[in-house]
């Protein structure tokens, strides 16, 4: 089947058969290698991408039932104003270990503080518990938030 | 393993072991610095030519380029090893681009990730190395303005002349630099550490700003020209071959190019039985897979299980051990005077690396030669497999060294590189083959599983007198598995006056090995959490009882065996990091709410000491919440890089809850029931605590981090959630059901 997508701001024409996961479209069609393999059953989030904002797993969507709706990938995540910011709070927070995790890591970040820019503990909790982190770089992550929020950095869960 | 002193290294007197530096032009006109060391340093066999090797190029603009020559995990060596060099090359950081070095033993000798070596190995070499090629800077500029060379210094990338105020920057000097002799790096003089302006600065991972922009960085992101998709399905009983295959199904499947058996042979890290199927993309690939069926021929392994195991070990440990390991004094009847006896049995169950990346690989075969792209921890091993598999000479396999999803031991065995090399070649085109992730966790090489019946007697005054193990572990004909051994330096042997040490061992038909600080990881727990009962059953306070055990300050010589070494331990640094993180976390010092607990544990592994304390509260329904953990170490007198120090200390201690609190491979039919994340769970961010991370600077040579922060979280958090419950976790993974209140 052919499909016409919209990612990163691009109208990309791919050939592909209706059941193909848009990871793999991304992937292996489009050449965007930023959206990682981790599970394929939604498990781990490391193919995380936004479709029309929404952070989703691209494992499990069919290209078939994307339809004309947005897709924003790692690579133009810093397009935004907020994806950028983020990016940089990566960096600074020195979040990365291996990094594999890291692309869909950030996607799910940029979404959470879209939505709650003065993010707590419990919201990052919520927004970011379906990203594994095999190197559980969890502590960096949470300040990385924090410090894109201009807020805090410290772990306010443990009271003392 | 032990680690040899760098200093020996360049201190010899016999040149064939003398580091030594090789100077060429490089291309562009630069400095070009060889770096060669001896074998030794590695412990291992000096057959294979012994070198390791650094780059240095200079450009005329002043760009440094220094080339890392170890496989990058995330344990951030690709910023590490240009840290030390850099040092003493004197530049700016910021001056400085890392290359990632071919895996070419040729030049650069072992180049792998794994037990926490690069640190102890390389800590003096590559400054050596930086300072080296200093010297020929100034050398150049002291022949330029015709002064002597001891008058010159460097200010970062400039070598000046004090006396005549003169002043060049290293870029216009590369060029002559290099056609100087290089000078014997054990002759350069080294900074004085309070001088440091790289080492002990935190910088962020070099290639952090390609990973957050989603940059192509990792094996799993190889594309070559014409390249194909491949997925290899391997019998879900270790060791069974396939008998037929419906491969005519499958090769009519859309996308398909090709669907093949192969043979395959018998070595675990080498060519498995096995079907191909090989497709334009990894989608078609996946689908036409689904549509396989394979008669196995399930083998041997067939009928066994974890359960199995379990049974087994009981049986074994009622009888006396088949293998002595250690003896000391006479345990039989220091236990029969003793005042007080403890008994318990401890488990832990097989446990699998999961990489977040799979296993992949990307390889070109083309006739005699082979090109790899792969993330592997371990290139030269895998080099060597694919050479004997496919027939080729290693000097025609070129290996890519990617950077790694993570590695932890698991891509210390090359099983999947050279499944891409013979897929490739019977493909006649390039192939990229990636594994699912249910091909991942069920066709690991694990950390094995193991069984401990402990025994141990106290005195009147409540001093552990007797102690014995009698460890029923996996191996065959006398010899462990690999990662399933104990050695006769396990704490507290050598601590207790009258001990015994001892195994037996069940034959296995899965493969196992090296898994973040590999035995370690799971001795510590049983070790540990014993030695805490019995603190208890003294009455004793579980730090002042391990303070007492390891007493005054000394030195414990290590061991050299056939069968491997141990290093030397200190038991005063040892007590020196349990005091402080004693007093860091208040422990005993403060009150906490009922079903919360403060637990303690030390450990000892890769030449770093670590004690930690880890808080819990346990909810009503048992479920484990890991409120904070307090980590102090001591890896010598300098923490290289204190960012990436605390990411690895952090990743590590929380690694270790990940496991204790969740994970199990099951063995069921010489199967793996678990297949993926669902149902072998990672720790996520909600339950992952803060970790507080704490370094005692000491005057001993740096050691590595990768590991040794994991091994003692475990029972610290085995020993906090009997403080909080009163029952004591005897079995991983911790089961919540045993710690429901009432239960
Ligand atoms: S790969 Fe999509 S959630 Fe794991
Ligand atoms: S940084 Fe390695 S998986 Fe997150």
């Amino acid at each position: 089947m052919q499909y016409t997508i919209l990612v990163n701001g691009d109208r990309r024409r791919v050939e592909a058969d209706a059941d193909t996961p848009l990871l793999w479209v991304l992937r292996d069609d489009l050449g965007l290698k930023g959206t990682k393999y981790g599970c394929g059953i939604g498990a781990c989030g490391a193919c995380t991408v936004h479709v029309d904002g929404v952070a989703t797993r691209a494992c499990t969507l069919p290209v078939a039932r994307l339809g004309a709706r947005a897709v924003t990938t790692i690579e133009g995540i810093g397009n935004n104003p907020l994806g950028r910011a983020v990016q940089q709070a990566w960096l600074a927070t020195d979040v990365v270990q291996c990094g594999y995790c890291q692309a869909g890591q950030i996607m799910a970040a940029v979404a959470l503080l879209a939505s709650v820019p003065q993010p707590n503990d419990a919201d990052i909790d919520r927004a970011m518990a379906g990203n594994l982190c095999r190197c559980a770089t969890y502590p960096r992550i949470r300040a990385a938030i924090k410090r894109a929020a201009g807020l805090p950095v410290a772990d306010t869960r443990y009271g003392s | 393993m032990r680690a040899t002193p760098a200093t020996d290294e360049g201190a010899t007197a016999n040149p064939s072991r003398r580091t030594f530096l090789k100077a060429g032009a490089a291309i562009g006109g630069g400095l070009l610095l060889e770096v060669s060391l001896p074998l030794r340093a590695f412990g291992v066999a000096e057959a294979a030519p012994a070198v390791l090797n650094a780059y240095v190029r200079i450009a005329t603009d002043g760009t440094v380029t220094i080339v890392s020559k170890n496989p990058e995990i995330g344990q951030g060596i690709k910023t590490m090893l240009p840290m030390l060099v850099a040092e003493e090359l004197d530049v700016e950081w910021a001056s400085v681009r890392t290359e990632q070095a071919l895996s070419d033993p040729a030049i650069y000798g072992r180049q792998f990730a794994g037990g926490s070596r690069a640190t102890p190995l390389h800590w003096e070499p590559l400054r050596r190395v930086g300072a080296a090629a200093r010297q020929m800077l100034i050398a150049a500029a002291a022949a330029d303005w015709g002064v002597a060379p001891a008058e010159c210094d460097t200010l970062p990338g400039v070598v000046r002349h004090a006396g005549s105020g003169r002043s060049a920057p290293y870029g216009s000097l590369a060029a002559r630099a290099a056609a100087l002799p290089a000078p014997d790096p054990a002759s350069v003089p080294l900074k004085d550490p309070a001088r440091f302006r790289i080492i002990g600065v935190s910088q962020p991972g070099v290639d952090s700003p390609l990973v957050v922009t989603g940059q192509p960085l990792f094996g799993i992101d190889v594309e070559l020209p014409g390249m194909l998709h491949a997925v290899f399905v391997k019998c879900p009983v270790f060791g069974g071959r396939v008998r037929r295959a419906n491969l005519e199904v499958v090769r009519a499947q859309p996308g398909v190019t090709h669907a093949f058996v192969v043979e395959g042979g018998e070595a675990f890290d080498g060519l498995a039985s096995g079907v191909a199927i090989v497709a334009r993309s990894h989608w078609a690939a996946r689908k036409a897979r689904l549509r396989l069926d394979v008669d196995w021929d399930e083998g041997a392994a067939a009928a066994q299980s974890s359960e199995g195991f379990a049974r087994e070990a009981a049986r074994l440990a009622r009888r006396a051990p088949a293998i002595v390991i250690a003896r000391d004094g006479d345990v039989e009847s220091a236990l029969s005077g003793a005042k007080r006896v403890v008994e318990a049995a401890y488990s832990y169950p097989f446990i699998a690396h999961a990489t977040l990346e799979p296993q992949n690989c990307t390889a070109r075969v083309e006739g005699a030669r082979a090109e790899i792209w792969a993330p592997t921890q371990n290139p030269d091993s895998g080099r060597k497999i694919v050479a004997r598999t496919l027939g080729l000479a290693e000097a025609d396999i070129k290996i890519h060294m990617m950077r790694c999803g993570g590695g932890f031991g698991r891509r210390l065995m090359n099983d999947y590189m050279v499944e891409a090399c013979w897929i490739a070649r019977v493909a006649g085109a390039p192939v990229k083959l990636v594994w699912e992730r249910e091909d991942d966790l069920r066709h690991d090489f694990y950390r094995p599983a193991g069984y401990h019946f402990f025994r141990a007697g106290l005195s009147d005054a409540g001093r552990l007198v007797a102690f014995r193990d009698h460890f029923v572990s996996f191996g065959a004909d006398g010899k462990f598995a690999s990662s399933a051994a104990l050695s006769a330096t396990e704490f507290p042997a050598r601590f207790v006056p009258n001990l015994e040490l001892g195994a037996s061992l069940l034959p296995l038909g899965v493969p196992t090995g090296p898994l973040r600080a590999p035995g370690s990881n799971a001795l510590a727990f049983a070790f540990q959490s014993f030695l805490d009962e019995l603190a208890h059953a003294a009455g004793h306070d579980p730090v002042a009882f391990r303070l007492a055990l390891l007493g005054p300050s000394r030195v414990y010589a290590g061991t050299q065996t056939p069968a491997g070494s141990t290093p030397d331990f200190d038991s005063g640094r040892m007590a020196a990091v349990l005091t402080e993180v004693a007093a860091r976390a208040g422990y005993g010092r403060r009150t906490l709410p009922p079903r919360s607990g403060l637990g303690v544990a030390f450990y000892f592994s890769h030449l770093g000491y670590f004690a930690e304390v880890v808080e819990v509260a346990v909810g009503p329904t048992g479920e484990v919440r890991v409120a904070k953990v307090w980590v102090v170490g001591d890896v010598g007198s300098q923490i290289i890089n204190p960012s990436g120090a605390e990411n690895q200390v952090q990743g590590a201690v929380i690694d270790g809850l990940s496991a204790a609190l969740g994970q199990t491979i099951t063995l069921e039919r010489g199967r793996v029931r678990e297949s993926n994340f669902h149902d072998y769970p990672l720790l996520r961010i909600d339950r992952a605590p803060p970790v507080d991370v704490h370094f005692l600077r000491t005057d001993h040579p740096p050691t590595g981090l990768g590991e040794p922060a994991l091994p003692p979280v475990v029972p610290a958090l085995c020993n906090a959630i009997f403080a909080a419950t009163g029952r004591r976790v005897r079995r991983l993974p911790v089961d919540p059901a045993e710690l429901a209140a009432g239960a």
